[in-house]
């Protein structure tokens, strides 16, 4: 249970001695309770209360994370865990579980591994692979296969401890995702775990059986645990995932870990790692790579995760697409990341120059935007006039989005010396209107 | 010790709706559809039964549409070209009900005439919506309704600026309304106010929420379900209506699903991407408690479907 900010001051030396940089002991334990800062501040707490107080401020899902070959840094670590709602509206969600994909054969990972797909301007990648072995030999050598193909961090599986002592031994500094220990192996799983410091999965098709390996292992010592519920069958997890998360969130320590879902096994992949995406898995195994499902995958955790009190936004301005020269069209839109993007990709891809205005709508859609006063003729004429278009054009000639072809005759109202133009409502369609419409 | 499972006590349940009227209800349908009834988050078993699972309807279009995706006309080929045989096309597809979706172009003449050939082609229930113009919306659907009385048509789109003549339609027809409010709990809230202070019985409101397609603002429309849902199970009576998205629209219009040239290559098979597409953001929504689906394509209908069979096992 967390503790209140008065439970914590007792656990303080009370000497008020400034070193924490707060003014009291009590001020820091304030500070404390609100997470706001770092236990370690203070020099002076005895041990037996730092454990106290470690385990009371520790978040009630485990943060757990996975490094790879490259190390902590870009595309070498995956984080699961602490996670604080049931609902996204409610925060928002934070460590995007991490896709990974089943190894099949070397030339399906080398695909993986250079599969990258652009979204609304970040490029989405999976974040590694899971591999199974039957003997020490077969996975020592499916590591060295994989390894020389990628960095990212992997998920070893086998029921047999001496299979995964053998791949591990061939990823010094890393740390993959043992998988995993059960009723049967979980004495030889937490030692192995203890020694190489490696996360460790729990596989049980019940809550209590999950809790119950838990507490066992973590008895031995080990502490970076992953719950493996034993289905993809979509309403068995949903509800089962549902449970864990809620129990987790009631401080109920024994299975306040990330879970590992096996959509691979699923009767429909896409349903079930969707599922698995909006309802609280931490890690995520797929069957094979396919570039379609992956896309649709990535991008939903993108928006299932996106932080829903902030938009996600562009900074307005003037951007310059494919060189644009003076005669090049001015279009316009708002700031709203996707909406920006769609159009930008659009004109890009087509390899026509243009100008795009891009006015400060809050980060709202075009037609939201409209709908909310936050895009119309004044804000436009206020951008054109801000971004200074008209010293970097020879013709005075703007696009409007078609979805806003009213606000046409406010913004001549407002452009006197300008030509307003009506474009299509959806961006597919701009570069065919650009190439016939605008010359 | 073994853990208890935290059950949440809900005060609250989702209205139980019924589409389509049979003979003995005064109408001419062979089948109805029934949604609703929740009294939990979806699918949550353990905590309370889901007496009635997500309905799937295809949308069928009263002339033939002129810019849907190329993999949706392939599929559906020469049906199109009518809607009595699309209809039935769309039944031997697994649809459970239709939504005819009319156009601009429509006349109230031919709009009823195209509501009389799919009532005539099958037995399922119907839902007729206009292109989503308010005035246009309420010519066409007065003249469908009146021509359809006692078959208790689902009638949209009803919203802020049109719902009164909808409603009023709706009341002295003997049919049912879809409330759409732009993604926000307290518009949704209002217009179902509104729409019951004219009498209509709450049994016979839908509500559609409006949603965005995956990677289009999904985000937005899965949150506000949610917070309908929730809101809903705590008691408040002006939210505890089934929902309905229009999944396919939303879904076929991205670019992902209708462009299948001059795209990265990372996106994949196009035929394969589009129909994901559309099973990805239907799949996401009901997490959310979507009960009715509006789809467009087959292959999601089936998949879709089945997945639902399984969601509905626990
Ligand atoms: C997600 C969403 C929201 C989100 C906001 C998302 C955001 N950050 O903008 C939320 C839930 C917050 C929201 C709120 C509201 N919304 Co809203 N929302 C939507 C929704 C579902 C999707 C919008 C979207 O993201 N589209 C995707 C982007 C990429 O589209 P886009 O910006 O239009 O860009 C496309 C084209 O316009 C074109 N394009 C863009 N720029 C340019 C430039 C040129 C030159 C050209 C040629 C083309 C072009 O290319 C893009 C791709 O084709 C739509 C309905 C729908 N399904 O479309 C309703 C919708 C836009 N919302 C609507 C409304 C009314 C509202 C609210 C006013 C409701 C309210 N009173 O609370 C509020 C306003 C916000 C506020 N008061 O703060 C209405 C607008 C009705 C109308 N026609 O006026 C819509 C259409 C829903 C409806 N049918 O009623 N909304
Ligand atoms: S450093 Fe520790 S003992 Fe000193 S004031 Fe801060 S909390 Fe108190």
């Amino acid at each position: 249970m967390a503790l209140s900010g008065i439970q914590i001051y007792k656990l303080l030396p009370q000497t008020n001695c400034k070193e924490c940089g707060f003014p009291t002991c009590l001020a820091f334990a304030m500070k404390l309770a609100a997470k706001q800062v770092e236990l370690s501040a203070c020099p002076y707490v005895t041990e037996e209360n730092k454990a106290q107080l470690a385990e009371s401020s520790a978040p009630p899902i485990r943060l757990i994370t996975l490094t790879g070959g490259a190390g902590k840094g870009a595309g070498g670590e995956v984080k699961a865990g602490n996670e604080v709602v049931m609902y996204r509206h409610e925060k928002t969600f934070y460590n995007k579980p991490g896709l990974f994909i089943r190894v099949q054969s070397a030339e399906s990972v080398a695909a993986a591994e250079a599969y990258k797909v652009n979204y609304v301007g970040m490029d989405l990648t999976i974040d590694g692979f899971a591999l199974e072995a039957d003997s020490p030999t077969a996975m020592a050598e499916t590591v060295q296969a994989v390894r020389a193909v990628t960095k990212r961090p992997l998920i070893l599986i086998s029921q047999n401890p001496e299979v995964l002592q053998a791949g591990v031994s061939q990823l010094p500094g890393e740390k993959p995702l043992l998988c995993g220990a059960d009723a049967s192996n979980w004495e030889n799983m937490a030692a192995l775990a203890k020694t190489c410091g490696c996360p460790l999965t729990v596989r049980a098709e019940s809550i209590d059986g999950l809790a119950d390996l838990t507490e066992k292992i973590k008895a031995k010592g080990v502490e970076d645990l992953v719950l493996d519920p034993m289905t993809a069958h979509l309403g068995k997890s949903l509800a089962l995932y549902t449970q864990l998360r809620r129990l987790a969130l009631k401080n109920t320590r024994s299975v306040g870990y990330p879970i590992l879902s096996f959509a691979c096994n699923a009767t429909d992949e896409l349903a079930a790692a969707s599922q698995a995406i909006a309802k609280y898995a931490g890690f995520i195994v797929l069957s094979e790579f396919r570039p379609e499902l992956l896309y649709a995958l990535l991008v939903l955790r993108e928006n299932i995760y996106t932080d829903p009190q902030k938009p996600i936004q562009v900074q307005p301005g003037i951007y310059e697409i494919n060189a644009p020269k003076p005669e090049s069209p001015v279009l316009v839109t708002t700031n709203f990341s996707i909406t920006y993007f769609a159009v930008a990709n659009e004109v890009e891809g087509a390899g026509l120059p243009a100008w795009l205005v891009v006015c400060d709508a809050e980060g709202m859609s075009v037609l939201t935007a409209w709908a909310a006063g936050k895009f119309d003729a004044e804000r436009i004429a206020k951008a054109i006039r801000g971004f200074d278009v008209a010293s970097k054009v020879s013709k005075k000639r703007v696009v409007l989005p078609g979805h806003v072809a009213v606000l046409s005759g406010e913004l001549e109202a407002e452009l006197p010396d300008w030509e307003i133009r009506v474009g299509p409502r959806e961006a597919v369609d701009l570069p065919a209107f650009m190439k016939q419409a605008l010359n | 010790m073994p853990i208890e499972i935290p059950k949440e006590k809900w005060t609250g349940k989702v209205r139980v709706v019924t589409l389509g009227a049979t003979a003995a209800e005064g109408g001419t349908r062979t089948r109805v559809v029934t949604v609703g009834g929740q009294a939990c988050m979806p699918f949550l078993h353990f905590e309370h039964p889901t007496p009635h699972p997500p309905v799937l309807a295809i949308e069928i279009k009263s002339r033939p549409p002129t810019d849907w995706s190329p993999i949706l006309m392939e599929t559906w080929g020469e049906a199109i070209r009518n809607p009595a045989t699309w209809a039935a096309a769309a039944e031997a597809a697994g649809a459970e009900m239709f939504v005819l979706w009319l156009t601009l172009e429509d006349t109230p003449e031919e709009a009823t005439q195209a509501v009389r050939a799919v009532l005539g082609a099958s037995g399922l229930p119907l839902a007729v919506f206009g292109p989503g113009q308010a005035e246009k919306d309420n010519e066409l659907l007065v003249a469908v309704a009146e021509a359809a009385k006692g078959e208790r048509l689902l009638l949209g789109i009803c919203e802020d600026k049109n719902y009164r003549t909808i409603v009023a339609t709706a009341l002295a027809n003997g049919h049912l309304v879809s409330a759409r409010s732009p993604m926000d709990v307290n518009l949704a809230k209002q217009l179902n106010i509104l729409i019951t202070d004219m009498g209509l019985p709450a049994d016979r409101i839908i509500m559609d929420p409006t949603t965005g397609a995956l990677g289009y603002g999904i985000e937005y429309g899965y949150s506000v379900m949610e917070r309908l849902r929730l809101s809903a199970l705590q008691g408040d009576s002006m939210t505890q209506f089934p929902m309905l998205v229009t999944v396919g629209f939303e879904a076929w219009k991205t670019k992902e699903a209708k462009v299948g040239e001059g795209v990265p290559a990372s996106w994949g098979d196009w035929q394969q991407r589009a129909i994901d597409w559309e099973i990805g953001t239907a799949m996401t929504l009901i997490e959310a408690g979507a009960d009715i689906l509006v789809l467009r394509h087959p292959e999601s209908v089936k998949r879709v479907k089945a997945a639902i069979t399984e969601l509905m096992t626990a």
